[in-house]
Formats: structure tokens, sequence, C-alpha cells
């Protein structure tokens, strides 16, 4: 069972504020998912890689060719706030 | 500084001057207007995928190749998460545990021609976040920043060395020759004031004799060389001041003030540094087909130090000769094709010293003028032929500058040719003649007075004569020796 303090820790870096009573649920979810881990680790898993793919697929690549850019009203369109042709967002310093 | 030496480990980044960005096709470009190069990728729009750009690997695997690095057989992305406006997944898309280029070393020449070796730790690949201003006092009561996704998705290669460095002037030196590198490779524009090349340092201090390593902090992103020298110095005077006062230095990021040459901390926010790293699920590995690497390898372009180490064990020249010389591939191939008609040594120092000088007022560089290598190396050889004077040399230089001419044709049209020797007698006698007390202070033993002499025949001829035979005849009139 993780404690509440890792709970509130990794919610912070989530930017998610929970309620003490969300924070409970989510220490007894998110232990529940560690637990899956350690059953994987009690198996024997010497000589083999870790997964870090799904797909057994490599080098998917690009040419190096311009496509065109999104006009910049369109790529503007949902922003929050619209300042100087930019995003707006609030102050950062 | 006594009792304590300085342990330094730089980071660098580079933007690859590829054409397109790292995961989607939209153009790199500087100083375009703001947001005109997005697309929903970079973006960070709900459901793309990223694609890799071929050309950034191939630099990545070019950089690495050039640092002696091992290349990965197999490297993956990784995400860095964390929040911050100008990151619009929330996540960098770098490299962790397996990069693409793994340890190397680099080999810089210091200025007296001592090896500095520099072990690399790492080359990765990953991608630019986009450019972030605080509007601040630009618009009344502004408390706003704007974001300009151009430069969001930039390739990046980010070089990491070890602990290495024992000095400001050290560090310095390797990193104006991992650029020259790099620019002979010709994968970024390196240009430190556009921002193509950032580089941050790790500086802690130690006891000398110790082997541990003191607690260290980061110094940020300084946009020249100089200023990150000036920051180095001024960051270990102040933890040497910190510890010789009992005290201890907090590891943290600081930021140098070249205005001030204050050090500040910047408050990194708590838990800043918990990436939570994992596996980028929407990229495949890069397992770079070795045929591939070797072939890369062999048309990797002469880098600075084999052509350094060149220039002074089969060519004569000093090691400060070497380091102004490789300063730019352009300047190289140029000096080259000059050294390889006249004597090398003589081409470095014209190349290197007049030529430049006199085309710095004009803003040019040796290579855009109508100077060419083999003009410079036909001057040379009249010089070697004394033909002309070094004055005269200088003369002739300034002619070629102007018209594009051969050098003997403007010798020829400006009359700079050396006088022989017996019409220079004539006027070295009727100097020496009509200037009496100089002659006397001669004899009396005050040298100095022979660059009157010099500048008197110097005047006389125009220039045509030559210093050293001036002395010379001056001495057997004036001295009869």
């Amino acid at each position: 069972m993780i404690d509440e303090n890792t709970v509130r820790h990794v919610a912070r870096l989530a930017r998610l504020r929970l309620e003490p009573e969300e924070e409970k649920v989510m220490q007894e979810e998110l232990s529940g998912i560690l637990e899956h881990i350690d059953a994987i680790r009690s198996m024997d898993l010497d000589g083999v890689p870790p997964t870090t793919h799904v797909l057994a697929l490599e080098n998917v690549l690009r040419a190096d060719v311009p496509r065109p850019s999104l006009p910049r009203e369109e790529a503007l369109r949902e922003a929050d706030d619209v300042v100087d042709e930019s995003f707006g967002v609030p102050r950062m310093d | 500084m006594s009792g304590f030496e300085p342990v330094i480990g730089v980071e660098i980044h580079v933007q690859l001057s590829t054409r397109t960005k790292m995961f989607c096709g939209c153009e790199l470009s500087f100083g375009d207007p703001p947001n005109v190069h997005t697309c929903p990728v970079c973006l960070a729009h709900p459901g793309v995928l990223p694609v890799v750009n071929e050309e950034a690997v191939r630099r990545a695997l070019m950089i690495g190749l050039a640092l002696g690095c091992e290349i990965a057989p197999r490297s993956i992305f990784h995400r860095k998460n964390y929040f911050y406006p100008d990151l619009p997944k929330a996540y960098q898309v770098s490299q962790f545990d397996i990069p693409i280029c793994g340890r190397g070393e680099f080999v810089a020449i210091r200025e007296d021609g001592s090896e500095l070796r520099v072990g690399i730790t790492r080359a990765h690949l990953e991608e630019d976040a986009a450019k972030l201003t605080h509007l601040g006092g630009r618009r009344a009561g502004a408390e706003e920043s704007v974001v300009d996704f151009n430069r969001g998705g930039t390739p990046l290669v980010e070089i990491v060395t070890e602990p290495d460095l024992r000095s400001a002037s050290d560090a310095v030196t390797f990193l104006r020759q991992l650029r020259q590198t790099l620019l002979f490779l010709g994968v970024s524009d390196c240009s430190m004031e556009e921002g193509s090349m950032r580089a941050d340092a790790n500086v802690s201090i130690r006891p000398v004799g110790s082997h541990e390593f003191g607690t260290k902090t980061e110094l940020k992103n300084m946009n020249s060389f100089r200023f990150l020298e000036r920051g180095m110095d001024a960051e270990i005077a102040r933890q040497e001041g910190i510890l010789r006062d009992g005290g201890r230095v907090s590891q943290e990021t600081v930021h140098y003030e070249p205005e001030t040459g204050h050090i500040t901390s910047l408050r990194s926010k708590e838990e800043s540094h918990d990436y939570r790293y994992f596996p980028e699920p929407d990229l495949v590995p890069v397992a770079p087909d070795p045929a591939w690497v070797d072939e890369l390898r062999a048309n990797l372009p002469e880098l600075p130090l084999s052509l350094r180490r060149r220039m002074v064990d089969d060519m004569g020249l000093s090691a400060e000769d070497a380091l102004v010389l490789t300063e730019s591939p352009e300047l190289v191939a140029y000096f080259m094709e000059a050294a390889a008609l006249a004597d090398p040594k003589a081409c470095a120092n014209w190349i290197r010293g007049e030529l430049r000088a006199q085309l710095r007022d004009a803003g040019t560089e040796p290579w855009e003028s109508k100077v060419t290598p083999a003009h410079v190396a036909a001057l040379v050889d009249l010089l070697a032929a004394g033909t002309v004077s070094v004055p005269a040399a200088k003369e002739v230089l300034a002619g070629m500058i102007e018209t594009g001419d051969q050098p003997a044709a403007v010798v020829e049209a400006k009359g700079l040719a050396q006088m022989d020797e017996s019409d220079l007698a004539a006027v070295i006698a009727a100097i020496v003649e009509s200037n009496p007390d100089q002659a006397q202070q001669l004899r009396d033993g005050k040298d100095k007075v022979m660059g009157f002499f010099v500048g008197q025949a110097m005047k006389q001829t125009g220039g045509r004569a030559d210093p050293q035979a001036v002395q010379k005849l001056v001495r057997e009139l004036v001295l009869g020796s």
C-alpha cells in the first residue's frame, strides 16, 4: 500500500487537485496497480529484455521534406487567449 | 585559486539545421512572424502521431561518430514529463537510458598546444520547446506571457560531458572547438546569439587532491562563451567563499548576470526534477543499419583536430596559427588552397594577419573577397623572391582587394617593385647626409633612431625599400659595419 504523501506528490506532479476522499480512493487504486507489478516481479525474468514497445517495428522514419503548416488563424483558433498573434498564457517568468 | 580545484562538466544543446521539425513536416525558421510553422503534431492536438525525421537521425549519428561515441544498435525515445506553457504535450520527447550515441571522447587543443581530453557521456536526440516571452512592461499592466510555437519541435542533439574539465578557461576552449567541429560537420548553425547552440555548465569545487565530488550547481544557458567563462569563474569564486566560511554549497540552478557580475539563484520549484521518464509508446525504436553508420563514418569531413595536427606537424604552423585558421570550414579551405602553392607558414601569416585585418573594415571574409588563395600564394612568392618589401606587399594586398588583379599586375601598376640596392644606396646616402644629428645618435649607440631612417627611406621611396636592406645600408654608411 502506498502512503498518502506519495498520492499527494503524484497528484501535484499531474496538476490534479484531489479532495481527501478522492485521495483515499486513489491510494487504493494506485496500490492495486502496483500489486500487479509485484506479481510480475515475483516471476523469474532473468534474460527477458524489458518490453518498451508492443509493436515489432523499428526505424519508422520520415524524409526531411516540408509539408504545409496550419494557417495561423486556424492554429490559434482553440487558444484560450490570443495576444500578439500568439497563445496568451498566465504570467511565467 | 589555492586549496580548491573546480570540477566542471557541460551540457550542450544543438539545434539541427534540418529543413523540418523532429516529428512533423513543419519548416524550421528563425525570425519569422509567430505561429506560422505549426501543425496538429507540434501543437499537441489529441490523437496525432509523431514520425521521426530521418535527417535528424543522420545528423545525430554524424555528431556521435565525430565525438568517437559508441552508436547504440537500438535506441528508444522517452517522455520527460513536466508542465510548462512552452511544452504543449506536457512532456518533451527525449532519450533516457538508451541514447542514440553513448560514450565517446573529444580532444581539444589549448593555445599552448597541449591536449585537453574531455569524456563524452552521451549525445541524444530530443525536441526543442516553444518560445515563451513575458510581456512585462510591453503592454500596460500585462501579467501575461505569450507562446510562439514556431520553434517547438525543432530537432536538438544534447551532448553531455563527463566532469573532466578543471577550469572555466578549459571549458570554453572545449566548447569553442566542439562548436567548430559541429560547424565542419554542417549539422547546425551553432549560433550562440540566436540560440541554436546553448551551453549549461555543472560546476563544483573540491579540495585539491580530493577524489570526491563537491555539491554542484548548474549555470544556465549563457548566450556567449565570454559570459559563460566569466559566469563559471564567478560561480567558482562564490562556492569557494561559501566553503572557506565553513558553509555548504546547495544544489541549485544559478544564473550569471553579465551586467553586474552577480550570481543569482533561480528558485527551482520543489519537485520540478521529478520527470517520471517512461518509454514513448508513439515512437518505435531507432536501430540504425550498421552499413549506414559505416557509410556516414567514411564520409565524415576532415575535422578541425586532424587539420590542426596536420598544420602543426606537416606544415610548420604554430598551434595558435592552426587554431585561428580552423575557425571555419571556409577559412581552412582558403588557407589549404594557398598553402598548396606557396610556403604554408608565410601564407598562414598573411591570411590570418594582414588580409583579414584589411578585410575587416569592409566586413568581408577572405573567401568572399576578390583576393583568391592563388593571389595570396603569388604575393608570398613575390616577397620570397625579394621583388617587393613587406610594406609594399601590404599595399599590393590593398590593391588586390580593390581590383582583384594578380599581385604582379598591382606591383606594376603602382610601381611597388623593390628598388635595387644601388638605387636604394643613393637614397640612403642622401638621407644620412641631410640628417647629421640622427647619424650621430646612431654612432652614440642609440639604436632606436634606426626607426627614423627606415621611416624616411620608406617615405622617399614610396614604400619600395626593403626595411632590412635600409637598416643594413644605414649601418654600413654611418657605422662602417
